[in-house]
């Protein structure tokens, strides 16, 4: 009954989407302010009807209704609760579905946050949101519905794939659709501001915030994307260059270099036309990275929905979207009043240089992506574009943009000193040398890239170190005058730095890899092996039964020196239900790296096959990523992007708009 | 920091990277087996989903990698080895493509893009340049100069 209900509520929400999307539109270019008022009710009913839709999905996981064909696929009855709720997302109809609750969602709270901004600009954000929701609740029902009953009720589920049977895949995909979906605020700001012809500093303090929320989860999604791949795969990478995994970065790179242009805007009304494109180049990648992952194009773990008609309702909307949000921009960008010029050597360059290397370097990432594909469809020649590629096209941009962030954050706006960053600087980059040195020399015969990372890592720690103290420390302050300027700064200062920062620490993390140690090995009953500092020796191996798997169990002891560390094991897993072999690595964390065992196979004499890595400090990879969302957490918190404005400054912004109209 | 430092020594120091896929694969001579190394992790495994041989546990992969030890064993280069794979394979294999009329726009793309951009921003700046010298006057660049210093002492 409440399936039947979910489907019905769906239904009911692509009715009141369209209604969301004709009615503001309507009323926000014939300037009539009821029609344009039915812009916020909408969008709550809509995000009310999708959120019934997608509980009762959930109820009839949490129930395991297997007469529900999506849950009889993807869920057993002896799941625990949580991948009973997460299930719901783990297959292609579920996880469409959480992706479109997310897009209601935000168009929501936009809706109940937008009643400072102008109405015409809040009514067309919103019918732009509504439209896209439009278009994949038409995709859901049409080709993808999680409703289906079967007619032949199974006794018991399938199962989850075991692979995202994990805590990591609870969290995942959530965070990472919560980061995509959001950039298609910004994109709906921005087909808003061009269907106005009118653009300002207002415009980019509304954005912003929305921006820097989608930004942080999409962070926090793509590190912790890796980090599941890394303990998971079991082969201890953190990042392939897999298309899925570029899908998900290119719209990060590009959403950064956003949120950079942003600041522009808001700080010195300039940049303006730029910042539109990017709003729309940034969703459009989230929508191919939805379209990659989802259509089958490319094959990996991620597409577990390889049917062609999902693939063309998906091109079609991406074509829709993309084409028609580019080709609004080429025809109304003209009318829109550019923003002042202004002088290289600022901040505001800086950033430009900056926006240049993050969207040259995801045009990298997409080429590379896609270039395969492309080239097979025209004269039918396949190649690969693997690690190699992106070695040698985006990592050197990312470099060349992460030395120059340092001088960047330290330049004044309007008119920068370049000798005075420089003067200022010099302490960091002499940090950075001697931290270069010292490492190059204890490590003599080591690999020549990671001291040189590590450097350039600490070259950002301290220059956002450097940024943060010379504003608030001149030489004769008393302390207590420094800790309260300190205290004073714009927490959006503090997230700038905490940012950047974090970018440092995940370039020392990856820099470290080329430290890392392997060792590959038959090993015996208590033979030593040597991995890096330590020395492990094979315990036991034994046979175990979990809650829904068996195992065979590889068990180490660990020593460093003469000191015991402790145990590790690893094991070969199968997983009842779908009979599915996995390796489950053992990982220890000792300070910031860590002791990785991945199990080959146990022989029958009871030797063991294994492989181990030692990864000094790879923690500080995603330390790093963390560091960065918490950066932009801060920067979301400062009184400068909060769109609660206080009533005299909201009368006063638009008030301000209306008269620039 | 010490503590740190001294670990990464002694991680170097002690072991001798046993740089090997699967132990019986392993080649004795150490430089043969960094070329084995690098070389395999450029080749695609071609039953697996983006995965280079080097990575894969995929039995063929493992015959691809015994394959490249011996060509290296019997004194073949890198290209050589590559080629010949190339050919059995097809250019699919190579997960670093060559630079062919194929993949022009593949690699230049990148490159050509920062140039244009680049220069594109230059030609800005130096436009912004120009158009401030034309409005200011002696007397304006004074007063703005002095209007700056004040701001200077006052803000910031």
């Amino acid at each position: 009954m409440s399936v039947e209900l979910g489907h019905f509520a769906l239904i009911m929400a692509f009715a009141t989407a369209l209604i969301q999307t004709l009615l503001p539109m309507w009323g926000a270019v014939a300037r009539d302010p009821a029609l344009a008022g039915m812009a916020r009710y909408s969008a709550f009913v809509t995000f009310g009807l999708v959120l019934i839709a997608y509980l009762a999905l959930t109820m009839a996981y949490i129930g395991s209704d297997f007469s529900v064909a999506n849950v009889a696929m993807n869920s057993h009855s002896t799941k625990p609760l949580i991948y009973k709720i997460s299930g719901v997302w783990s297959n292609h109809e579920g996880s469409m579905l959480l992706w479109v609750m997310i897009l209601v969602l935000f168009a929501a709270l936009v809706a109940l946050r937008g009643g400072g901004m102008p109405e015409r600009l809040l009514a067309s954000v919103l019918s732009v949101q509504g439209a896209i929701a439009c278009a994949f609740l038409l995709f859901i029902i049409l080709t993808s519905n999680p409703f289906a009953r079967l007619s032949d009720v199974p006794f018991d589920g399938q199962g989850l794939n075991p692979i995202l049977e994990d805590p990591g895949l609870a969290i995942h995909p959530p965070m990472l659709y919560l980061g995509y979906v959001g950039f298609s605020i910004a994109f709906s700001f921005a087909v808003g501001a061009l269907v106005h012809g009118r653009i300002d500093a207002v415009w980019a303090r509304f954005v912003r915030p929305w921006t820097l929320l989608a930004w942080i989860f999409l962070t926090l999604g793509i590190a912790m994307g890796s980090y599941w791949a890394y303990y998971e795969l079991g082969w201890g990478g953190w990042w392939f260059w897999d298309p899925v995994e570029n899908a998900s970065l290119m719209p990060w790179l590009m959403g950064t270099a956003l949120l950079h242009s942003t600041v522009v805007m808001e700080k010195r009304d300039a940049l303006k036309v730029w910042t539109i494109l990017l709003s729309i180049l940034t969703f459009s990648l989230s929508l191919l990275g939805t379209f990659l992952v989802r259509s089958g194009v490319i094959t990996s773990v991620h597409s577990f929905a390889s049917d062609p008609a999902r693939g063309i309702f998906i091109l079609g909307i991406l074509t829709l979207f993309i084409g028609g949000g580019l080709a609004l921009f080429a025809w109304r960008a003209p009318s829109l009043k550019q923003g002042g010029l202004f002088a290289p050597i600022s901040r505001e360059g800086a950033l430009v240089v900056n926006n240049l290397f993050l969207a040259t370097s995801a045009v990298a990432v997409l080429v590379g992506t896609l270039y395969p594909l492309v080239l097979e469809t025209l004269n039918g020649s396949k190649i690969s574009v693997g690690a190699p590629y992106f070695n040698l096209t985006a990592v050197p941009l990312f470099v060349c943009l992460l030395i120059l962030v340092p001088f960047g954050q330290s330049l004044a706006w309007k008119r920068g000193d370049l000798v005075g960053v420089g003067q200022r600087l010099l302490a960091a980059f002499g940090l950075a040398i001697v931290a270069m040195m010292v490492t190059f020399a204890l490590t003599r015969g080591g690999p020549v890239a990671a001291p040189l990372g590590l450097g350039l890592g600490v070259w950002l720690i301290a220059g956002s170190a450097t940024d943060v103290i010379t504003r608030c420390y001149r030489r004769g302050l008393h302390w207590k005058v420094v800790v309260e300027r300190a205290f004073g700064l714009p927490r959006s200062a503090w997230g700038t730095a905490l940012a950047h920062a974090g970018m440092g620490i995940t370039v020392i993390g990856i820099s470290a890899t080329a430290w890392g140690v392997e060792s590959l090995a038959v090993v015996a009953k208590h033979e030593p092996l040597i991995v890096g500092p330590y020395t492990v020796s094979l315990e036991q191996a034994f046979k175990r039964k979990g809650e829904g798997f068996r195992e065979d169990v590889a068990q180490f002891s660990v020593t460093e020196g003469a000191v015991a560390r402790g145990l590790i094991e690893s094991s070969k897993r199968i997983h009842t239900g779908r009979e599915m072999p996995t390796t489950e690595a053992g990982i220890v964390t000792y300070g910031f790296g860590q002791l990785y065992a991945s199990v080959n196979e146990i022989l029958p004499d009871g030797r063991v096959s294994i492989r181990f890595y030692w990864k000094p400090l790879v923690t500080l990879i995603w330390g790093g990523a963390i560091v960065m969302a918490l950066g932009g957490a801060l920067s979301l918190a400062d009184r400068r992007a909060r769109i609660a404005l206080s009533a005299k400054n909201k009368r006063a912004l638009s008030m301000k708009a209306e008269a620039k109209a | 920091m010490r503590r740190f430092l001294a670990l990464l020594l002694v991680g170097f120091l002690v072991t001798t990277p046993l740089h090997a896929v699967e132990p019986d694969e392993i080649l004795k001579d150490q430089k043969l087996e960094e070329r084995a190394r690098a070389l395999s992790s450029e080749l695609r495994c071609l039953v697996c989903q983006n995965q280079s041989i080097d990575d894969s546990h995929a039995p063929l992969a493992k015959d691809l990698r015994v394959l490249v030890r011996q060509k290296l064993v019997g004194g073949d280069s890198d290209d050589a080895i590559r080629a010949f794979l190339v050919d059995r394979y097809g250019e699919f294999i190579l997960l670093k493509p060559r630079f062919s009329a194929d993949t022009l726009i593949l690699w230049i793309t990148p490159f050509c893009l920062l140039a244009l951009g680049g220069l594109f921003l230059i030609r800005k700046s130096r436009k912004a340049a120009e158009t401030q010298v034309a409005v200011l006057d002696g007397a304006e660049q004074a007063r703005l100069a002095e209007l700056l210093n004040a701001e200077n002492s006052t803000g910031s």
